[in-house]
């Protein structure tokens, strides 16, 4: 077989994972060529993205781009089928990106490091597999090959609370996969295929009729809330959003990039590229459950953060609060599903545009939060805020850039996380509007967080016992922080670069 | 065609280079102090020379209003659409680029001496902290001089990012751009206050000032939602000067109140601006701002952050006023304007009379005076609230500066005698009115101004058309607490001045205040200038005598934007009162406060004034209020309800639950069931049963095989669990 005939979506996704393979031959004492290798190899997807990414056409014709088809279990009609779209093509570049700048956040892992770097790369091939996968198995595949790294990572180089927080985790998600597992199969059983592609072309608009002698409205609703229940989980949609704090805080700070910045999206992009285009008659029926529960998520998740005494903590329930807001905006879209009023299909479009945007906006700043709460840890090994105090003294460029990931964090405009907020807002505004009224609470008491984090840790008299204890950031850390930092601001400043790509994705997926 | 084409460029490159200078400081030149006051004020000069081009085109185009300058471009895909966003500059604009420029500029420079640039460093100075002051020796002998700023290069980057927000707000075409300088201008305001973050005040301040602006901006967030989704469009253009647009939005019902639609997003915006220029209820946090370099309160209250919040209801007048013609009666949320500010003019002037802080004078006297100009714009008087708000930016930065030389003053006179006082406290100084001549008359001006002193200041004349206008258009209430404010203004302005000025020195500090060096003065004596004579371009026609000389040029220059406010109708009742009030407040003002004679006596206010004094000077217990109230009992729920009961205990406590209940059950069926019946043969599945605990437990050891082996034995176990499972 000629390499280069292997279609590009299959390089992306086996890179990770064929590069890790090759990490274990390396001798485990040879630790600096480990991580550089690493490092090495999780650049390369990195550069396979920006190549889709300056190839990809908005406006081609075909929806997905890139496609690969390879069979695989023809006897279940389950075949490898892979492509892009600018949705997930924005999520691929978030995790390639995320990938290396977790990794080199990571060089500073004594322990195993190994073990530690091979199930990185692991996780990144679960990750983008998920993304890439156009084929209902081959998703649920991956989605369950990125579960297992993340709870070795948790459970072996987590903090004090690592074993609680890990079982946690995959108890929480698995219990959705299980779910999510029995509706695929229903679907593929019914379908007579897993293709997602195919099944859209007719699953949605079956009506009347039985399987098993149960009408297919039955089945329907029953597969629809086991999709919703696994996605749910993964996001977190308030109430089921409690593994998320313990797991993120007891992840090590790489670990918890990645968490926060990409895991998290796979429970959004579920919603988006599953949930709504499967079920449109069930979505539009539990809109309003599912917009209450998002606003639950926004003005509780920013409460509980507002009372965290741990920096870690406190950055993981702002992770719930930003979430909840694409969650709000997949509710009105699944509002306005099928809905042929202009006016209102042009909200649920600029909704779903501030959702993607804002699941890749989030990505970058709760990246970007753990990783600066990991830097002070590093040299205080405390996250306790009131240990802290005028740090900002002695870490002037910490405290700026502490202040600007913070800001981005907030929504502050001119940064990132302004554009997607203001746009979810419009969006949901004319479809939600009470519901986005007391969303308000929440972006409010993000502003109360957020200035507790700062006033904390950086300003009020200095606390002597830091004095030479504390180091300013690194060159190492400066290069993990400052892609995020330009990205964030080109976002804030010039957002249709990454938006034209989503936009012609979204309008004609919904 | 091609001079306006560059016109147009010229407004979009208005606000860069404060911007660049942020940049530039913060990045490459923050090690030299020099070069950071060099960066900041060639930006800031940049941008004045760019604002007062295109000031002076603007007042030579013909029918502006109805052809602003501007242009825009495609900045958001929106579907099949772009939401565009663009600059834009009709008569207001033009107002606001012309005091904005000025006043920045002069706060540019004045910030040079105050940061006290050219003095040695303190030995005990350290970031975050205001300098103590240095020890030198000159001639043999030692003395205190006071010390350069230590973060002096951050302040210049912050202060720089601050009007480069208020530009981009001013020359904004569109609601969407003005909320982005709006917020960039929340976030410097937070920087600036909070610039000795070393302090605990300062760094209580700058939060308040943030969370209590924010109340109002997450309103305009909604405001700008409903916009966007009722007419498609952010552009000024599109809306305010759009008759068929403001109809409809006139006439159609929102769900909120029976309120019209237009009269909600009014509502919604004007909630912002209560947060931003400090209105009732959300004026708490303006006074505590003060903590902040002096600069900065001028910046504040003059040039940027306060006048930005009337300025954008000012711009939505047309919308606010959708559907109201001049002496109807006023619709709803013109009404709501209307008494708010009225009230919060009358509110802070009373607590500004029992402050001895000099600054937290003049922030109350802010207060006052941005109420005037929502109670003008509520009454529909928009040419006089956006003449007011011009010249008070004059007069108000002009007297915060000038309070800043004279607190440099007393510092001087602190360091110099060694009497530990607090400079700011006015009952301390005294007499200074010769120590520090170029100070006190520039003072004077700005104080006199703000008193609305009779014809030769500018607050006369913006003031007196307020005044008019609430009484021609018989809004009596308005008209009475406005003048009732009025004398308050006039009297606690005699006293700070009497207070500050004249009598004799009451400290060893104020006895050895010196003069401030002159790149401090000169900005106040070009503000001083302003001060007086920026009202004489809207001198009405109907004044006695001179309203014959004068071309009323502001009204015909603002007035364009709306429809005419009152025609031919004229009285001398408003004019008389403004007279009066100022006058005798002024008289009173000093008669009262000349019996100070030294800082341990009673104050003369509190006798004359007893319990009132004390409600004033504690400032009605807003804040405590408010602490007890809304803050407290927010924490409380957040910390109680949502993190421990929700989260903790009702969530959590319901998976422990259930986890306890699968364990039970597992032990249940193991003891109950499978040793005695199963026995032997259960004892597989019994171990299956304990679940991934042990299992986990036991994979725990380091092993990468282990692990590796396990995720491919996940996938295997899946794969032939889908076969085996579809098969059948």
């Amino acid at each position: 077989m000629n390499f280069l005939s292997i279609p590009i979506l299959a390089w992306l996704v086996l890179i990770p994972v064929l590069g890790g393979l090759l990490l274990l031959l390396i001798p485990g004492k040879k630790v600096e060529l480990i991580r550089w290798s690493a490092l090495g190899i999780s650049l390369l997807p990195l550069f396979l993205t920006v190549l889709l990414w300056l190839n990809y056409q908005p406006k081609a014709e075909a929806h997905f781009q890139f496609e690969m088809i390879i069979p695989w279990f023809e006897v279940i009609h389950s075949s490898i089928h892979f492509g892009l779209d600018g949705i997930s093509l924005t999520m691929v570049l978030l995790t390639a990106l995320l990938t290396p700048l977790s990794i080199l956040t990571s060089f500073n892992i004594k322990e195993n490091v190994k073990a530690f770097m091979a199930l990185f790369l692991f996780l990144e091939t679960g990750i983008l597999g998920v993304f890439v996968s156009l084929d209902l198995l081959i998703f649920f595949l991956f989605w369950e090959i990125g579960l297992v790294p993340m709870y070795f990572l948790i459970n072996l180089w987590g903090g004090d609370k690592r074993n609680y927080a890990s079982l946690k985790f995959i108890l929480f998600t698995m219990g959705g996969s299980l779910g999510l597992l029995l509706a695929i199969q229903l679907l593929g059983v019914l379908m007579g295929t897993f293709d997602l592609v195919e099944i859209l072309k007719s699953w949605p608009f079956l009506q009347e009729g039985t399987i098993f002698k149960i009408p297919y409205e039955i089945v329907k609703a029953i597969a629809f809330w086991a999709f919703v229940i696994a996605f749910a989980i993964k996001v977190p949609v308030w109430p089921f959003h409690t593994w998320l704090p313990d797991a993120h805080t007891e992840a090590p700070t790489g670990g918890s990039m990645i968490l926060a910045g990409v895991l998290l999206k796979l429970g959004a992009y579920g919603f988006l590229r599953l949930v709504l285009p499967l079920f449109p008659v069930e979505s539009a029926k539990y809109a309003g459950w599912l917009a209450a529960l998002a606003v639950a998520a926004i003005v509780f998740g920013a409460l509980s953060a507002a009372s965290q005494t741990d920096f870690k903590r406190l950055v993981a329930y702002s992770s719930i609060n930003h979430m909840g807001f694409v969650i709000l905006a997949v509710a009105a879209a699944a509002w306005a599903g099928g809905n042929t009023d202009p006016a209102v299909r042009q909200s649920s479009v600029i909704a779903v545009n501030g959702a993607v945007l804002q699941m890749f906006n989030h990505g970058l700043s709760a990246a970007g939060m753990f990783f600066l709460v990991g830097v002070l840890y590093d040299r205080a090994h405390t996250r306790m805020l009131d240990k802290f105090g005028g740090l900002f003294a002695i870490v002037p460029n910490y405290g700026a850039i502490l202040i600007f990931l913070s800001m981005a964090s907030l929504g502050l405009p001119g940064l990132n996380g302004f554009v997607s907020e203001f746009m979810i807002v419009r969006g949901v505004w004319p479809i939600y509007m009470a519901l986005t009224a007391v969303s308000m609470i929440g972006l409010l008491f993000t502003g109360v967080y957020v200035l507790k984090a700062i006033k904390l840790v950086l300003q009020g008299p200095f606390n002597e016992t830091w004095a030479g204890r504390i180091s300013e950031i690194n060159v190492r850390e400066l290069v993990v922080i400052v892609p995020l930092m330009i990205l964030i601001l080109s976002i804030g400043i010039w957002p249709s670069w990454i938006l034209t790509i989503i936009n012609q994705t979204v309008m004609r997926w919904f | 065609m091609n001079s306006i084409l560059s016109l147009n460029t010229l407004i979009w490159l208005i606000p860069l280079p404060p911007l660049v200078a942020f940049a530039v400081i913060l990045l490459l030149v923050n090690k030299s102090n020099r070069a950071s006051h060099g960066t900041a004020l060639l930006a800031a000069g940049l941008s004045f020379i760019g604002s007062m081009i295109v000031f002076f085109k603007a007042l030579s185009a013909t029918s502006l209003a109805t052809a602003p300058f501007g242009s825009e471009i495609n900045w958001l895909p929106t579907g099949d659409t772009w939401l565009k966003i663009g600059v834009m500059v009709d008569p207001l604009t033009a107002v606001m680029l012309f005091f904005v420029a000025w006043t920045v500029l002069m706060i540019f420079i004045y910030s040079v001496g105050y940061h006290n640039f050219g003095q040695p460093k303190g030995d005990h100075d350290r970031p975050g902290l205001p300098p103590h002051g240095a020890d030198v020796t000159e001639h043999g002998k030692s003395h205190r001089v006071l010390s350069i700023e230590p973060m002096y290069a951050r302040f210049f980057a912050l202060i720089s990012l601050f009007a480069f927000a208020m530009y981009l707000l001013v020359v904004s075409d569109n609601l969407l751009t003005l909320y982005i300088g709006w917020e960039i201008m929340g976030l410097c305001s937070y920087l600036l206050i909070g610039f000795w973050y070393g302090k605990e005040s300062a760094r209580k301040a700058a939060i308040k000032a943030f969370i209590t602006t924010r109340i109002g901006d997450v309103f305009i967030l909604l405001g700008l939602a409903a916009l966007y989704s009722l007419t498609g469009s952010l552009s000024f253009k599109e809306i305010l000067t759009n008759p068929a647009v403001l109809e409809t939005l006139s006439t159609t019902v929102s769900p909120v109140l029976g309120l019209s639609w237009a009269g909600l997003v009014g509502l919604l915006l004007f909630i912002g601006t209560i947060g931003k220029s400090a209105q009732f209820p959300l004026h708490v946090w303006l006074p505590d701002a003060m903590e902040g370099p002096t600069p900065v309160s001028a910046m504040i209250h003059a040039a940027t952050m306060v006048s930005a919040g009337v300025y954008m209801v000012i711009r939505f007048f047309p919308l606010i006023s959708a559907g109201w013609h001049p002496g109807d009666t006023l619709n709803p949320t013109m009404t709501i304007m209307a008494s708010i500010g009225a009230f919060t003019a009358l509110f802070a002037a009373t607590i500004a009379m029992g402050q001895n802080d000099v600054k937290r004078v003049l922030a109350y006297s802010t207060i006052s005076q941005l109420g005037y100009m929502i109670a003008a714009l509520g009454i529909g008087a928009f040419t006089a609230a956006a003449f007011h708000l011009m010249t008070h930016a004059f007069f108000k930065a002009l007297l915060f500066l000038g309070s800043g030389s004279v607190i440099h003053g007393m510092e001087h006179g602190v360091l110099h005698s060694g009497d530990h006082i607090d400079p700011q406290d006015m009952r301390q100084m005294g007499g200074l009115r010769t120590k520090m001549p170029r100070t006190f008359w520039s003072f004077l001006a700005g104080g006199l101004a703000l008193s609305g002193f009779p014809l030769i200041t500018a607050g006369f004349w913006s003031k007196d058309e307020i005044l008019s206008g609430a009484f021609l258009g018989s809004h009596m209430a308005v008209f009475i607490m406005l003048a009732l404010a009025a004398l308050l203004t006039a009297f606690y302005t005699a006293r700070q001045i009497t207070m500050v000025f004249f009598g004799e020195p009451r400290s060893e500090a104020a006895k050895h205040a010196s003069e401030t060096k002159p790149v401090m003065t000169t900005p106040l004596l070009i503000l001083a200038f302003f001060a007086l004579t920026a009202g004489w371009v809207g001198i009405p026609k109907e004044f006695p005598i001179l309203g014959h000389f004068s071309p009323a040029w502001f009204q015909t220059f603002l007035g364009s934007m709306v429809e005419s406010a009152h025609g031919e109708e004229h009285s001398l009742v408003p004019l008389l009162t403004s007279l009066v009030v100022s006058l005798g407040g002024l008289t009173l003002g000093w008669l009262v406060n000349r019996r100070f004679k030294t800082a341990a006596q009673m104050d003369p206010m509190e006798k004359s004034l007893g319990f009132f004094f004390k409600v004033f000077q504690n400032k009605y217990w807003v804040d405590e209020f408010y602490e007890v109230v809304f803050i407290r009992p927010a924490g409380w729920i957040a910390e109680k309800i949502s993190y421990q009961l929700i989260d903790q205990t009702i969530i959590d406590g319901a998976l422990n639950g259930i986890g306890r209940l699968g364990n039970g059950l597992g032990r249940l069926f193991r003891f109950g069931f499978d040793l005695p019946v199963v026995n032997g043969a259960g004892d597989g599945l019994a171990d299956g049963t304990k679940g991934l605990g042990s299992l986990f437990r036991r994979m725990q050891n380091g092993k990468i095989q282990h692990y590796m082996g396990l995720a491919v034995l996940f996938i295997v176990l899946i794969a032939a669990a889908v076969v085996y499972f579809v098969q059948i």
